[in-house]
């Protein structure tokens, strides 16, 4: 059975159901519907059949390879992919939150009918998802960059579909200039691994790692880095981020935010640990450091903001940190030869990719079910959908606690581990890293109390009181398809934290598959009653445990209270208000709970405040008429980074303008000139 | 067994931090078992619930008060050997007391009150800040003695040497703040405090009645007896029982009374003595609590 799903045809089938699923839409594109079912149940079809496929490529003893050969017409390029443990795991990721958000997305996309083109949609998105698979399954630098550059053109016409809105055009032509300024990064780094081990094969390049010297070793990462944290939305990298995750539909925003910004994750394992297997100590410690600033300022940005979208997408970069910080602490381990520890840390980076995965993308679906029924994205504008939308708001809610990682919900289990590898680096590392680990511990600490914050302030403000607006008043619920599809990823993100044990198992499997670790010790066992338990028990939990002693002590206590005092009568009332009737107005806004820490961190955030003020009578000003507060960010990375860059890049430019003067006779000159120069060149 | 211990005594620390409070206020206060009747009175009043509240309002309450039983059932009070490893790590305990502010921060949000929102707003930001310094310094005695399971690290530095143990005291000093942060004591709040703008933790439950007020207030005092427990057990805990003997058990129990007394006092002294600090200031205060964490591990 295995045999016949992880062959050549099993994968052909995986990639070409996407395929005709994208076809077909754009070929029955005049028709809303039809379109939609074709592309939804081929979607799903083929994230289904991922997923069987990913999990029997789990099991497989050797990684399935497909190889079309194409040597004789392009030499250095030959088609092929292949699926090792690392890239099972992605696929599985892949499929399931696509699965979902496919289910979700044929109810979704309902609100598009009639306005635009449903087909093109279809078309997109499934060449999106398929573009994914291709890039966790590249074996070859350049089938990696053409399956890359299918993911991020068709991500872009994604994010541009609701093309009315000329704020998503602006955020997607921002995003498709950063995704193709990491692309010439990866480019870069490619072709200089291409020159000293002249071949683009991963694993060719893999054996003849040692012929790449030092400083091309060092190019190569700084290049990697910068290309793949692009993707994955590392701080200053990230600035499209929060423009281009809200613009995009819904399910798509799930997928991009759940699964896309992984890819670039899964590149930096491979590349750092599959492909270089013995890396230097500073890669992993600036790593390290990339990722405790990426989430730290990730869940700051996120307290600013009242947009819920682009809440979410600043807290897909304080995840991403959390991940780095993991994988950051593996590279160190890693080279300072304490693999057991290094095993751990890249377990607790992918666990919590997973993770992330489930409930970033949950909340996204939640988000998306919630602005599609009020019409607006802005935090302000809601209150009091928790009665008029309760299944969507309980799974938010569920989306919320595992964000903030609350046991027993998956996100806590995820940040133990990677705490854990973490405490490994303090007691034994020597030295300068053991600091840097102890910063790292504090910022994830404090990164984990801020986004507890911030998810109180979007849970409170958007579901809890009254409602503030007139489409909040009138919000209805989410239709069956899109509560089916959050329903699931709800179930997952507390399946994923009761068993946790299990899961980390599996992916101990998968860690050992890379290329830097071989058979290696894991320092983590799971009991059979998923309690993990970590390095001899320095620490170890359950998350059953937990689960039953709460359920327990909370039956005991209600069982008690019903006893001491039965016969109590409970009165509904208005909420005492100093006497008067409370209106909407009276409740605490988004902006207000979070201007407190924004104030506390006003040195990091730069906050600005604009008072505008018209009076009735402009000449006297004696009364005002308007009062106007613009409160904002300051976008620093803009000022101090980009600008400068671009000013620059335009000065340069227009100095090297004057060599086009139109003259023929230069243009015949420069010819001349080079000519002479390539002729001295060749002779001596 | 050790789970109904906690909910039991932590009345009579109240009881007991108010009774000092009274002295130095050069009043005889109300008997140390007054909060015991006070949860009994409530226990045995109806409730006015808000049209506006929904079920995280009325479901809170007893989410806050089990998680206050699972945990305190999970500390080191008199005895090392009542040990578990399945809820005894210090990052389940800190996060399972994140859980219960979450519910209480939403319960503030969800009556639609202007005092409720803002009590809301400062106790998260209170506790995002607390929570790094609780971490490290939790941290600290953990790598001191090489595990982080909380009964485990009370039975090694009950028995290590004296010398050894200065990087326990710097953690204590950081614990200490955090301790006063997150049970809403002076300087951070005042848990007496009858004025709605000057409220944290208060403010949140200024809707709650009856039953779940009780609970509320329970779970609160029980959170105290938690964090005196912590502190007395893990960075002071000589006296601890290590075996089931009677008189260990007896010796120990007295042990941990002195401890405890000892913390309600220099509680009750700093409500008495310092004044709640404007709120902007807290921060700095709560970035002390990090640092002298911070130089505990690296004093190990």
């Amino acid at each position: 059975m295995t045999d016949i799903i992880l062959s050549s045809y099993g994968f052909f089938a995986l990639i070409a159901s996407f395929a005709l699923g994208a076809v077909g839409a754009l070929a029955l594109r005049k028709s809303d519907a039809l379109a939609n079912a074709w592309s939804s149940v081929f979607a799903v079809l083929g994230s289904a059949w991922g997923i069987a496929y990913a999990l029997s490529a789990f099991g497989a003893v050797r990684a399935p390879e497909y190889v079309i050969e194409t040597s004789s017409l392009f030499p250095l390029l030959s088609v092929s992919f292949s699926v090792d443990k690392l890239s099972a795991f992605f696929i599985f990721i892949i499929s399931l939150i696509a699965l979902l958000c496919s289910i979700y997305g044929a109810g979704y996309v309902k609100h598009f009918y009639k306005k635009y083109n449903i087909g093109s949609l279809g078309f997109f998105y499934n060449f999106f998802i398929a573009g994914m698979l291709l890039v966790v399954s590249a074996a070859n630098a350049l089938v990696f960059l053409i399956a890359w550059e299918i993911m991020s053109v068709a991500s872009y016409f994604l994010v541009v579909y609701e093309r009315n809105d000329h704020r998503n055009v602006r955020a997607g032509f921002l995003y498709f200039v950063m995704t193709h300024i990491g692309t010439a990064f990866i480019l870069l780094s490619f072709l200089l691994m291409y020159k000293f081990t002249g071949s683009f094969q991963f694993e060719t390049i893999a054996a003849n790692i040692a012929s790449i010297p030092p400083f091309a070793a060092n190019a190569v990462f700084l290049l990697a880095l910068a290309g793949f944290g692009t993707k994955a939305g590392i701080i200053p990298l990230h600035i499209w981020l929060p423009d281009a995750h809200p613009a995009a539909p819904s399910h798509v925003s799930a997928l991009m935010s759940g699964v896309m910004i992984k890819t670039g994750i899964y590149m930096m394992i491979k590349i750092f640990l599959d492909v270089f297997t013995d890396v230097p100590l500073w890669w992993g410690l600036m790593v390290l450091v990339v990722g405790a600033v990426s989430s730290l300022l990730g869940v700051l940005y996120a307290l600013t903001e009242h947009d819920l979208k682009r809440l979410l997408a600043y807290h897909s970069i304080e995840n991403i940190g959390i991940i780095l910080l993991g994988l950051g602490s593996a590279m160190v381990f890693s080279s300072e030869g304490m693999l057991p520890l290094a095993t751990l840390g890249v377990v607790a980076a992918l666990f919590h990719t997973l993770n992330h995965a489930t409930f970033k993308s949950l909340l996204f679906l939640s988000a998306g079910a919630v602005v599609s029924s009020t019409h607006t994205r802005n935090i302000e504008e809601y209150g009091g959908l928790i009665k008029r939308m309760p299944q969507t708001a309980f799974f938010f809610l569920i989306g919320s606690m595992a964000i903030s990682a609350l046991p027993p919900f998956n996100g806590f289990f995820s940040e133990w581990l990677t705490f854990q590898a973490l405490f490994g680096g303090i007691l034994s590392l020597p030295g300068a890293a053991s600091w840097i680990f102890v910063l790292a511990v504090g910022a994830l600490a404090l990164t984990g109390g801020l986004a507890l914050a911030c998810f109180v302030k979007a849970v409170g403000a958007v579901f809890l009181a009254r409602p503030r607006s007139e489409e909040a008043l009138h919000a209805k619920e989410a239709s069956f398809s899109m509560r089916t599809g959050m329903a699931v990823l709800a179930l997952l993100a507390l399946a994923f934290g009761v068993f946790s044990g299990s899961v980390s198992s599996t992916i101990g499997k998968v860690v050992r598959d890379i290329g830097a670790f071989g058979a290696t010790e894991l320092p983590l066992a799971a009991s059979s009653l998923q309690q993990i338990s970590v390095q001899n028990s320095f620490a170890s939990a359950s998350a059953p445990a937990i689960t039953m002693m709460f359920l327990v002590a909370a039956c005991v206590a209600a069982l008690v209270l019903r006893a001491v005092y039965p016969k109590q009568k409970i009165v509904v009332g208005e909420t005492w208000d100093c006497g008067t009737s409370p209106t909407p107005r009276a409740e605490i806004t988004a902006t207000a709970f979070s201007r407190s820490i924004i104030m506390i961190f006003k040195g990091i955030l730069k906050p600005t405040k604009q008072t505008g003020i018209e009076y009735r009578d402009a000449t006297a000003r004696y009364f005002p008429k308007t009062r106007t507060i613009t409160l904002g960010i300051h976008d620093v990375y803009r000022t101090y980074l980009y600008e400068p860059l671009q000013v620059a890049l335009t000065k340069f430019s227009e100095r090297v303008k004057t060599i086009q003067s139109g003259n023929i006779n230069a243009y015949v000159l420069y010819i001349f000139v080079a000519l002479l120069v390539l002729l001295a060149y060749v002779i001596f | 067994m050790q789970i109904v211990f906690i909910p039991a005594l932590s009345p009579l620390a109240l009881g007991v931090i108010r009774k000092i409070k009274a002295a130095f206020q050069n009043r005889k206060g109300a008997s140390v078992l007054q909060p015991y009747r006070d949860i009994w009175k409530l226990l045995h009043k109806d409730e006015v619930i808000s049209s506006d509240a929904s079920w995280v309002f009325r479901f809170a309450p007893l989410a806050v008060f089990s998680i206050t039983l699972v945990v305190g059932a999970s500390v080191p009070v008199f005895a090392s050997f009542l040990a578990n490893d399945v809820t005894s790590d210090i990052l389940v305990i800190v996060y399972l007391m994140a859980s219960a502010t979450f519910f209480v921060a939403l319960a503030g949000m969800d009556t639609g009150s202007a005092f409720g929102g803002f009590g809301s707003s400062r106790e998260v930001t209170v506790a995002a800040l607390a929570e790094g310094g609780l971490i490290l310094s939790l941290l600290t005695v953990a790598l001191m003695s090489g595990t982080s399971n909380v009964f485990a690290i009370a039975q090694t530095i009950s028995s290590a040497d004296l010398a050894s143990l200065l990087p326990a005291f710097f953690a204590f000093a950081g614990f200490f703040v955090v301790l006063l942060a997150e049970n809403k004591r002076f300087p951070f709040d005042n848990p007496s405090t009858h004025l709605e703008l000057t409220m944290i933790h208060e403010a949140m439950i200024l809707e709650y009645s009856g039953k779940r007020l009780a609970l509320i207030e329970w779970a609160s005092a029980n959170k105290l007896m938690i964090f005196i427990a912590l502190g007395a057990n893990l960075f002071f805990p000589w006296g601890i029982a290590h075996d089931a003997g009677v008189m260990a058990i007896a010796f120990a129990i007295i042990a941990f009374a002195a401890k405890a007394l000892a913390l309600c006092m220099s509680v009750a002294v700093v409500e008495s003595t310092i004044a709640k600090l404007r709120f902007f200031r807290l921060p700095d205060l709560l970035f002390v609590s990090f640092i002298l964490s911070v130089i505990a591990i690296g004093l190990i």
